[in-house]
């Protein structure tokens, strides 16, 4: 009789337990990221969502692949309008002020309790977090980072009469180089191409910096398009097709460039660190991986996605998506991402591991983007970024296709994002 | 005597072309078949042959393989199908009963109504875009295949096509079904839609190819795969961050297009019979 | 008897309401209106809308785009639709497989097309840059030059849209009198005189109903853009529906989307005006 009421109440404790386990903080995330590398690259990330509930069952992770980075932007934002949230997402490392404009993202340090915690907001290369913060705060964590890097065909070198080790270390290099090659093969193979639809703006930011100009102010208010120091890196850029013949005439197609550079119709390519293990897998000749070539220093923007939480969530479900930022940008995650992907390793911490100390000390591509963050800048980001950029992106097109003249082209880029950005202006 | 057009013309307006034209028309063909035909050979052979017409390359399913792993094929498909089907199903209904009030009921203002009704053929769900999208979100059907569909269900076309049919039924039929006591719902579901399925078939068809491959509003509407269908998925592959491998594009587009095309392939007669019928004034 | 038609009508009325005239008001309503700055509430400001747009260089590119757009394929894709038709209609052999030749692209979603057409016209791997280069010819930047980019467009839209008007066509042709043809052929009458005053003026009705589809369609579909130049390069084949999609996803701005849209919605409405007039007095419905 004793045994029973025991076993009953041994069962009825068990039963409440149980339920007070299940009921209690089962928090549900669900996130957009935008990562596109050549790959089954969903696999990856699902992946590494299925190890951190392990490690973590309380909390679920729905992670959505919603296209790339204009895509996942309208895909948060219709979702947030909908009244359907996401607690966290991975955007557009420039969204920033967009998002903060709307009020839909929270900043880290709101969310900050623990020593540990704070330190690891701070463990981030400094670099990768000017995107991220405003008025001394953190919006957005680095998650998949990248800079522009110059990637050369040492065969295509070689066979044009360079030396296959030494990549073009200024401007005027890249383009002796650059026509050396074209000449060489006879027409047949082009020595350099940047590309110019898709992210023209990055493009053009990297040689503007290059030529130590920096395009936008730190608040987000106002451009300098229409700099001498911008208007020369635009007509060097111009310049390497209509002077050099180095680069085809008119536009280069950004989705096609990486299929372009394996098929060797060309041998240099500036193209975003995210390309390269798929360069890696898909090249049957000897490559290379540079930084960009300087003018007056060297330089390249940074790009990527960083992680954002949002507003519109629940004190426990920005916990729970703190506790699943911090894991994924643990320096063994941020590692194996890069080996995985090519993006950067976000921290030194990062860059300290086993794996990817091996895997630089094997393949010395991967250190590139991360040797080129000391002279990196923070990515063309404003408020009304769409229109500003897309000024940008027209000048640098018209330019490139002999519409206008480059200061022409950037005047007139000028204009457009001053009227953009008139309500801004203090 | 006026037969509805049949294809294969016999004793018709029959004549033969003279050499020249049977070439030119023939060299129109290819041209035209040709970028499908291409598709294929890049999506069977590894990217090397993209440009290299190598008769006897190695045939590969490597960049089948490929797509279908990098996107969920498989989820777009169930949502095209159940869309498609939705969608049409739901268009039966709505403009069957209003073709039907259109053509045998004295509503007042019938003509001015039916005018408004023929306004929606330019007004198409896409020119209203902006606020389709926010009357959507505050229904709720964002990320939802009835948000993708239920714009379309109310269309013009299909009222217009039911209406034409509904009237040349002879009111003899619609007077015997009604001295057998029905009333005007068993009317309708007993004698007008049974003697309007060709009809019915041909906007079915010309239906389902529209909403199989509309791309616009649905990529504006989904935000996840739970409701993306094929096309907003062959999209988002195909202009990713880091640049695309044509073969393996080409293989996603392939399987895009597959159960259409199939379905054409098999059911020619009757898809270019339906857009024939569709057509005729 | 009334109540019950109205009945019946309601699915399709309360359906039409929400997703076409409602929308339609609204837009209009949008559109004299600015968003809000920074949380405040939306400001009416009027036709300001309409005089900044008027005055944006980009939006007057964009609808001349779509003129040049609706003349380069309108057109072209009629006759081309004609001349298969009479092709099809005619004792061909093979004559099931050219139609089908002709109809397939039609059965394509617009981006599986454009997927296929943009490896094409890529400059240095494409297809017809390759063929061109073993002719001789320096190949073309088709989708990156801004001379040719709206052409490449249009050709890739005909490709799509001509085994579609095809169908109209050769319903209409069989459904003229074989009579005429023999009486015609005892006269005497040679092939290109009978196909001008006697097939072409019987088609008239066909020909309008195609053209009214063709001009809704050239301001209709854009799926094409997203994947092959996305409006560029520098605008060259940005379309006025793309360029609404653009301001009110892309930089988040409605307001002006709305703008663009009552200015589309006018030119439909001329489109309608013609159609409903001078179209329905040719043919008669019953």
């Amino acid at each position: 009789m004793r045994s029973q009421f025991s076993c009953a109440m041994t069962a009825i404790a068990a039963a409440l337990l149980g339920a007070s386990h299940a009921s209690a903080n089962s928090v549900d995330l669900t996130m957009y990221y935008p990562v596109s590398v050549g790959g089954a690259l969903t696999e990856v990330v699902d992946n590494l969502v299925e190890e951190f509930e392990s490690e973590h069952p309380d909390i679920n992770v729905e992670a959505i692949y919603a296209g790339n980075y204009d895509d996942t932007r309208v895909r948060a934002m219709s979702a947030m309008e909908a009244g359907d949230t996401p607690q966290l997402s991975v955007l557009f490392s420039i969204d920033l002020y967009e998002l903060i404009e709307q009020n839909a993202i929270v900043a880290f340090d709101d969310l900050i309790e623990t020593e540990e915690e704070q330190a690891w907001l701070e463990s981030f290369y400094p670099g990768l977090m000017e995107n991220g913060q405003l008025d001394g705060k953190t919006y957005g964590i680095p998650f998949q980072r990248s800079t522009i890097v110059l990637f050369w065909n040492k065969d295509a070198f070689e066979a044009a009469g360079l030396d296959p080790e030494t990549p073009p270390e200024n401007w005027e290099e890249m383009a002796e180089m650059a026509a050396t090659v074209r000449e060489a093969s006879n027409g047949e193979q082009w020595g350099v191409m940047v590309p110019s639809t898709g992210y023209p703006y990055w493009m053009f930011q990297a040689f503007a910096f290059q030529n130590g100009h920096r395009l936008m102010s730190d608040d987000g208010t106002e451009v300098y398009f229409d700099d001498p120091a911008a208007v020369e890196a635009l007509e060097y850029w111009v310049s390497l097709a209509t002077e050099h013949n180095a680069m085809p005439d008119g536009t280069i197609e950004w989705g096609t460039l990486r299929q372009n550079f394996i098929e060797q119709s060309t041998a240099m390519m500036w193209h975003t660190t995210g390309n390269l293990t798929a360069v890696r897998n898909e090249a049957n000749f000897d490559f290379g991986v540079a930084m960009l070539p300087m003018k007056t220093q060297r330089g390249s923007p940074t790009g990527g996605g960083n992680f954002y939480i949002f507003e519109d969530a629940s004190e426990e479900e920005q916990r729970a998506a703190m506790t699943f930022i911090r894991w994924m940008t643990a320096p063994e995650r941020a590692a194996a991402w890069s080996i995985d992907t090519g993006y950067m390793g976000v921290s030194p911490a990062a860059y300290d591991t086993d794996a990817l100390q091996r895997y630089v000390a094997e393949f010395a591509p991967a250190a590139v983007a991360r040797d080129q963050l000391e002279h990196g800048t923070a990515e063309l980001s404003t408020y009304q970024g769409g229109r500003v950029r897309r000024a940008l992106d027209n000048a640098v097109q018209a330019a490139l296709t002999g519409q206008m003249s480059p200061a022409e082209a950037l005047s007139q880029a000028q204009r457009e994002a001053d009227a953009a950005l008139r309500r801004y202006a203090q | 005597m006026n037969t509805p057009a049949t294809y294969a013309p016999r004793s018709r307006f029959y004549y033969s072309l003279p050499a020249l034209e049977t070439v030119a028309a023939w060299l129109l063909a290819v041209i035209w078949i040709f970028p499908l035909l291409y598709a294929f050979w890049a999506a069977f052979h590894p990217s090397e042959f993209m440009v290299n017409f190598e008769l006897f390359a190695p045939l590969t399913l490597d960049n089948f393989k490929n797509a279908w792993a990098q996107a969920p094929f498989a989820r777009y498909y169930l949502n095209t199908f159940a869309l498609v089907t939705g969608v049409v199903v739901a268009q039966f209904v709505v403009c069957t009963l209003a073709a039907f009030a259109f053509a045998r009921f004295p509503i007042p203002g019938k003509n001015l109504l039916f005018m408004l009704v023929l306004i929606q053929l330019f007004v198409f769900p896409e020119v209203l875009i902006v606020e389709n999208y926010r009357i959507a979100s505050d229904l709720g059907l964002i990320n939802t295949i009835t948000g993708i569909g239920l714009p379309y269900v109310a269309s013009a076309f299909g009222i217009f096509l039911l209406r034409q049919t509904f009237k040349t039924i002879p009111r003899e039929l619609e007077d015997a079904a009604r001295i057998e006591g029905c009333n005007w719902l068993e009317i309708l579901w007993k004698v007008y839609v049974p003697l309007a399925k060709p009809t019915y078939l041909a906007y079915g068809l010309v239906s389902i190819s529209h909403h199989w491959n509309n791309f616009l509003w649905p990529l504006v509407v989904t935000n996840s795969v739970e409701s993306r269908p094929l096309t907003v998925g062959l999209g988002v592959f195909s202009a990713p961050e880091t640049g695309v491998n044509w073969a393996t594009v080409s293989a996603a587009t392939l399987l895009s297009i597959a159960p259409l095309l199939v379905a054409f392939l098999l059911f020619q007669r009757q898809f270019v019979q339906s857009f024939l019928r569709a057509g005729i004034r | 008897m009334q109540l019950y038609g109205a009945l019946l009508l309601l699915p399709a009325a309360l359906l039409l309401s929400t997703f076409a005239y409602l929308p339609t008001i609204t837009t209009v309503i949008n559109s004299l209106f600015l968003p809000g700055f920074r949380g405040e509430p939306a400001a009416f400001v009027g036709l300001d809308n309409y005089r900044v747009l008027l005055d944006d260089p980009t939006f007057w590119q964009v609808a001349r785009n779509n003129l040049l757009y609706a003349l380069g394929t309108i057109p072209t894709s009629i006759a081309l639709a004609l001349g298969m038709a009479l092709f099809v209609n005619g004792k061909l052999p093979g004559r099931g497989l050219v139609r089908m030749a002709y109809f397939t692209p039609t059965i394509l979603p617009m981006i599986a097309a454009a997927n296929i057409w943009m490896f094409f016209y890529a400059p240095q791997i494409g297809l017809f840059n390759k063929l061109l280069g073993a002719l001789g010819f320096s190949g073309v930047n088709w989708l990156g030059d801004p001379s040719v980019a709206l052409g490449s467009v249009i050709v890739m839209s005909v490709w799509k849209e001509a085994g579609f008007f095809m169908i109209f066509y050769l319903a209409a042709l069989q459904a003229i009198p074989p009579e005429l043809k023999e009486a015609a052929d005892l006269e005497g009458t040679r092939r290109w005189s009978f196909f001008w005053r006697v097939t072409f003026p019987l088609l008239m009705p066909t020909t309008l109903f195609v053209l009214i589809n063709a001009l809704i369609n050239a301001v209709r579909v854009v799926d094409h853009l997203f994947i092959l130049t996305k409006g560029g390069p520098n605008n060259a084949t940005n379309l006025l529906l793309y360029y609404v999609y653009e301001n009110a996803f892309s930089f988040f701005d409605r307001t002006m989307a709305a703008t663009i849209t009552v200015v589309i919605l006018l030119v439909l409405a001329v489109v309608a005006t013609l159609k409903f007039t001078i179209l329905d007095r040719r043919t008669h419905y019953q």
